[in-house]
């Protein structure tokens, strides 16, 4: 259901706003971004999604243009830019230690934009306060950058890279430095923003969560390339790669024999852990089996109660290891203790394929 | 909870700072403190010694001769104009070498910097003056241009002043800019700011308390200095060797002459520390 309304809302989007064309970056003999090929759409949120130095943030300074490709062409709006310098790209950036001008005011940083290019200073000073009111920074025009708190200085930083609209909003990382429950505000915020002023949000992190709650679509970087494209469900429902499966998301990979095994076809599968149910060892199998389900039975290893959630790590008899989570909701199974035979059970559909 | 100092550690901080304190004390300020009271005495015309009355005469000469006040005004341009050449020099010159040559230059740039720092400033001077001189390399370089050299005078010693003290304001620029995040001129370029703009609103108010804290060794070292204008100073005349030249004849005279460069000295930093200049040195 969510999916296919992903679907429609990406399918809706027409025109480009980013488009990478076979791009490679070379550091030395050291290859960043291999041959990416990345179309990102007018008004929406896209993500890059990967672990450091996976290229990702170099992708991004592509597209700002604070690096050259050694090869390939960028497209902003249909437009070739790859020789173009970063200040004649309608595209800005939020830093990931935000990079606000220590000299000049919360106001003066905001208008940068706006007096580099030469806007008369009372519609400056408008369109500076009317930014910070988007960020709901109201009163803080005067203060100096020292005497804001990260999340304040986060939210400059937004105001000075929206307030003359650009076509592209890039942010690398731009949550990493909050704490967990700043940067989940954060989070809602920040798609907030992106709905409400329709602008092309391009967006850089390691967080999976992040990618997964943002993101209209996600792009998986790894070693320079990408590994999947697609909206948040497809990429944690469907991986296109282990890798993939692995990084978004916690997964049970099965390979080769332990395949044959756990999930009765040979292969690769992945199984995300919270498909899996806690069964009554006592419930006889074969009752499940009927509607498409397997079933098997381990011993718990370990149980480790992370708030929401609780994570199983269950044994099974040829000494494969499957976890497991289980919100934390009443009536677990009475074998649901360290040490105790447990039966699992899911879905054939949930055992995915994954190219190995 | 933060220790409270024991009998023993104050017994042995005082140990530590006594000497150095006891020195800036009675070397440095009571030094400075004779000099000045010296001022308020006269001297014998006759024998020149020093005749220990209590009088402001030397004073009143001093703000009375117009030779006086034209030498204090020209030492005074001097030194400005040495640190306006020394600060419009240095400020490419680091840019160079903290931003644009890689890191293999960086070091062969900074060594040649402060190579110059450690060669006599006598041997400088004198260096100096032969190029400045009748067939001097300044002179040969310039005749193909249909032009002469400076020659000795008012030029060549702010020419070889600005050449003197030009490390001490390279260096506080240099380290400014290569504080200077690249992110920053990254988001002004981000932001749609040409070179030229990103230069003039983000890289000078950045390395401007660096020049400042620059312009105090720059000002104050040429206000002091006496030997490069006996070098290759011609007949110009300026404080420092004015008061060289009363010391031996008119003690009196010479301290209350050397009071002007100490309260020019005292109001430039007044003026440098509430642009908060001082804060970088």
């Amino acid at each position: 259901m969510a999916e296919t309304e992903t679907r429609t809302r990406t399918g809706t989007t027409t025109r480009t706003a980013v488009r990478l064309e076979a791009v490679t970056k070379d550091f030395g003999a050291v290859r960043a971004v291999d041959a990416v090929d990345l179309t990102v759409h007018e008004g929406e949120f896209f993500t890059l999604l990967g672990p450091s130095g996976s290229g990702k943030t170099t992708l991004l300074r592509l597209v700002a243009g604070f690096e050259q490709p050694t090869a390939g062409r960028i497209e902003l709006a249909g437009q070739d830019v790859t020789a173009t310098p970063p200040n004649r790209r309608d595209v800005h950036t939020v830093f990931q230690d935000y990079a606000l001008f220590p000299h000049m005011s919360v106001e003066q940083n905001v208008a940068y934009a706006l007096t580099v290019r030469g806007v008369r200073k009372a519609e400056r000073l408008a369109r500076a306060r009317e930014a910070l009111t988007t960020v709901r920074l109201d009163g803080f025009a005067s203060r100096g950058p020292a005497e804001l708190s990260g999340g304040q200085r986060q939210r400059v930083a937004l105001a000075r890279a929206l307030v003359d609209r650009p076509a592209v909003l890039l942010l690398d990382e731009p949550l990493g430095a909050l704490d967990l429950a700043l940067r989940q505000e954060m989070q809602t915020e920040l798609k907030e923003l992106q709905r409400t002023t329709g602008i092309t949000f391009l967006l850089v992190t390691h967080d999976q969560d992040e990618a997964l709650t943002m993101s209209d679509r996600i792009a998986v970087v790894r070693d320079g390339r990408i590994e999947q494209t697609g909206p948040p469900v497809e990429v944690y429902e469907r991986p296109a790669t282990a890798f993939v499966a692995g990084f978004v998301g916690t997964t049970n990979l099965l390979r080769g024999e332990a395949a044959v095994r756990v999930v009765g076809r040979p292969g690769t599968y992945s199984i995300r852990p919270e498909r899996i149910l806690l069964t009554d060892p006592a419930e006889p199998p074969a009752a499940a089996s009927a509607d498409g389900r397997r079933t098997v039975t381990g011993r718990i290893t370990d149980i480790v109660h992370a708030g929401a959630h609780t994570r199983f790590t269950i044994a099974l008899p040829h000494g494969d290891r499957l976890t497991v989570h289980r919100q934390n909701l009443t009536g677990l199974p009475q074998s649901a203790r360290p040490d105790g035979e447990i039966g699992l059970s899911w879905d054939e559909r949930d055992a995915f394929p994954v190219p190995s | 909870m933060p220790a409270a100092p024991t009998p023993g550690s104050r017994l042995r901080l005082t140990a530590l700072l006594a000497p150095p304190l006891l020195w800036l004390t009675l070397a440095y300020l009571g030094s400075l403190a004779i000099l000045l009271l010296s001022a308020f005495w006269a001297t014998d015309s006759f024998t020149s010694d020093v005749v220990h009355t209590w009088n402001t005469d030397n004073f009143h000469e001093l703000l009375t001769t117009p030779v006086y006040r034209t030498i204090a005004l020209r030492t005074l341009s001097i030194a400005v104009a040495v640190t306006v050449i020394d600060a419009l020099l240095a400020l490419p010159m680091a840019f160079v070498m903290a931003r644009i040559a890689g890191r293999r230059w960086r070091r062969p740039l900074l060594v040649a910097v402060l190579t110059p720092l450690w060669a006599g400033y006598l041997v400088k001077a004198y260096a100096w003056r032969v190029m400045l001189g009748e067939d001097g390399v300044v002179g040969a370089a310039l005749a193909p241009f249909g032009l002469h050299g400076p020659g000795y005078g008012t030029t060549a010693v702010i020419v070889v002043l600005a050449y003197l003290w030009l490390p001490y304001m390279i260096l506080p620029v240099y380290a400014a800019l290569e504080r200077l995040p690249e992110r920053m001129l990254e988001a002004s370029a981000d932001l749609g700011a040409g070179a030229w703009r990103t230069l003039r609103s983000v890289v000078l108010p950045a390395v401007r308390p660096a020049v400042l804290a620059g312009s105090v060794f720059t000002f104050s070292l040429s206000l002091g200095d006496y030997l490069t204008v006996q070098i290759v100073g011609g007949k110009t005349q300026l404080l420092g060797n004015v008061i060289a030249a009363q010391v031996t004849l008119d003690l009196p005279m010479a301290a209350a002459l050397s009071a002007v460069p100490v309260v020019l000295i005292v109001c430039y930093l007044a003026a440098v520390r509430r642009a908060g200049a001082l804060d970088s040195l």
